[in-house]
């Protein structure tokens, strides 16, 4: 099959179980090749297992995932290349320097050695992290290892780039620093994003189009404006808007979840994981 | 929800444009066939060289109980001259065992750092990476076989510094180094073949000691197969570590020894380890 370029990601129908937990329950879903797109919603979701579909690190059992056309049950490695993955933990490594932390996924992804050292050390300079480049990474604010993290997913030169709960426990100031970073990398570069969270007022602001997860499907897709904007036309037609100012995004997953959306999103491991991060970042 | 992001500073493409980015543009040629594995066990030496040279603290740590053995058991026993060791004083025949437990002691737990590396997030990133398991796993054996490599040197010094009188012939110092890596690749690879199936470190920890007291003991570190009951010999010709002191004894010493076979079996036991320890490690990725 040709691969279709205007697509960046298409699931079709894609359903993961943990044991008797559906975590992906027949997700279809389109991510545009150049687009910033934002996969929403609370712990527990489904938001990382199709993630994990998507980068080939959990098999494919129904439904289909293809990336940039390849299929990622099928065609891993051609997908994997395709990729660059910042996962949900702070997964620089705290021995390593900033620098070599960024070579090894250089040479992981077979970057020759004569042109390793520029393209490290430009990876390094589009996060701004040249002066700290040879300090360990242990030494490291969150905010300025999520940067190496993304520095280490630019160094391949990525079509795809997949981040994970970036922000996850950082400050306002570092988080703004992080989505700036992912901005300006993608206006530089074309490079698609792929990015949940669920910070819904980043997802508002950042991305170009958003999908609301819950409970393993996508429930709602479009820009932050037109879900908002569709929401706000509901409630007037049901004469239930009242002085209400436009809706957010976080009004647009209450009116989508419903009662659904309680305090028991997340599984235990869900939440340890979280809470993980966010303690290592400060 | 959260608060907020702060207003924007910071960086806008033309600054990227302007800095540089042209080799992010570009993706690097994909290694093919045979040249990717190779890399990738290159790769990962390099990260444990670099950490190990960042921080060398666990290289004299690790070293305090070798010299024990060594300078405690070595000698008492030299002067008991309880164990029949053909004419070799008995702290020279128990170095190789030695330098062959101090090798095995670092690879045997190296699956912790296999699931410390899950955990930090780290093993998913490199698994998303155009890395066929099998090589990951060699690529990590190696890592370990240059970290117990370092480790052994230690433990040579100081068996030399305390008479043992081993060969400086650099082509069977050669011959050392490849028996101490091939077997630290088959202990680690056994480590992150247990970490794939207990998921855990506490778990992974347990294993770990009871099962490396067991592989010293029942080898012929201590002592000559011939002493041993007919039970032990058996556990001991099936125990790959017996193969690697059996070389070590013969390469640093120059005692009769087997090393075709010895190497046959440790190459086998290693190709064995990296596939059991391929084959479990999506379980550590779900």
């Amino acid at each position: 099959m040709t691969p279709d370029v205007a697509e960046a990601v298409a699931c079709t129908g894609l359903a993961y179980a943990f044991g008797e937990t559906n975590a992906v329950d027949g997700l279809d879903l389109t991510v545009r090749e150049g687009e910033v797109f934002g996969l929403l919603g609370p712990n527990g979701a489904g938001k990382t297992t199709a993630i994990r579909c998507m980068t080939t690190l959990l098999p494919v059992l129904a439904g289909m995932v293809r990336v940039f056309g390849h299929d990622a049950a099928g065609d891993r490695m051609a997908v994997r290349r395709l990729l660059g993955y910042v996962p949900q933990q702070l997964s620089a490594d705290a021995s390593l320097t900033g620098r070599e932390n960024v070579a090894l996924f250089a040479r992981v992804f077979d970057v020759p050695r004569r042109e390793r050292a520029a393209r490290v050390g430009q990876a390094l300079a589009a996060v701004g992290l040249t002066d700290a480049a040879d300090r360990l990474a242990g030494t490291y604010s969150g905010g300025m290892v999520r940067r190496l993290e993304l520095a280490q997913a630019l160094v391949s030169a990525p079509r795809l780039l997949i981040l994970d709960e970036p922000t996850i426990g950082l400050d306002p100031i570092a988080r703004t620093g992080v989505w700036e970073h992912i901005g300006a990398v993608r206006a530089a570069t074309g490079m698609t994003v792929l990015v949940t969270t669920h910070y819904m007022d980043e997802a508002d602001q950042y991305c170009d189009r958003v999908g609301l997860m819950h409970r393993g499907r996508i429930r709602a897709l479009g820009t932050p404006t037109e879900l908002r904007e569709g929401l706000g036309a509901r409630r007037r037609a049901a004469g239930t808007a009242g002085t209400d100012p436009l809706p957010t995004l976080e009004d647009v997953f209450r009116d989508i979840a419903g009662s659904g959306l309680d305090e028991s999103s997340g599984d235990f491991r869900d939440v340890r994981s979280t809470r993980r991060t966010a303690r290592r970042v400060g | 929800m959260s608060e907020a992001p702060a207003a924007p500073p910071a960086g806008s493409a033309d600054q990227y444009r302007a800095d540089g980015i042209d080799l992010l543009l570009r993706p690097p040629e994909p290694r093919a066939g045979w040249r990717l594995l190779p890399a990738r066990v290159v790769a990962m030496c390099a990260v444990e060289l670099q950490k190990l040279r960042h921080d060398s603290t666990e290289l004299y740590t690790r070293a305090v109980q070798p010299a024990l053995w060594l300078l405690i058991f070595g000698q008492t026993f030299t002067r008991l001259r309880a164990i029949p060791t053909d004419g070799v004083p008995y702290i020279d025949y128990l170095a190789p065992g030695i330098i062959a437990q101090s090798a095995m002691f670092i690879a045997i737990f190296y699956g912790i750092q296999i699931i410390w590396e899950r955990d930090a997030g780290i093993l998913n990133k490199l698994l998303v990476t155009p890395t066929p398991r099998s090589a990951l796993i060699t690529g990590k054996a190696f890592a370990a076989g240059v970290k117990s490599l370092v480790q052994a040197v230690v433990v040579i010094l100081i068996a030399a510094l305390l008479g043992v009188a081993l060969t400086w012939n650099p082509l069977k110092l050669l011959g050392v180094a490849a028996i101490v890596v091939l077997g630290s690749v088959f202990f680690s690879c056994l480590s992150m073949t247990i970490a794939g199936i207990v998921l855990n470190r506490d778990r992974l920890m347990g294993f770990g000691q009871a099962i490396t007291m067991p592989l010293f003991f029942g080898s012929n570190a201590l002592y000559p197969l011939s002493v041993m009951p007919g039970w032990l010999q058996a556990v001991s010709k099936a125990n790959p570590l017996s193969y690697q002191v059996d070389a070590l004894r013969g390469l640093l010493l120059g005692t009769p020894h087997h090393l075709a076979l010895d190497f046959a079996v440790l190459l086998v036991a290693a190709a064995l380890g990296v596939a059991a320890a391929s084959s479990l490690l999506g379980r550590l990725a779900r």
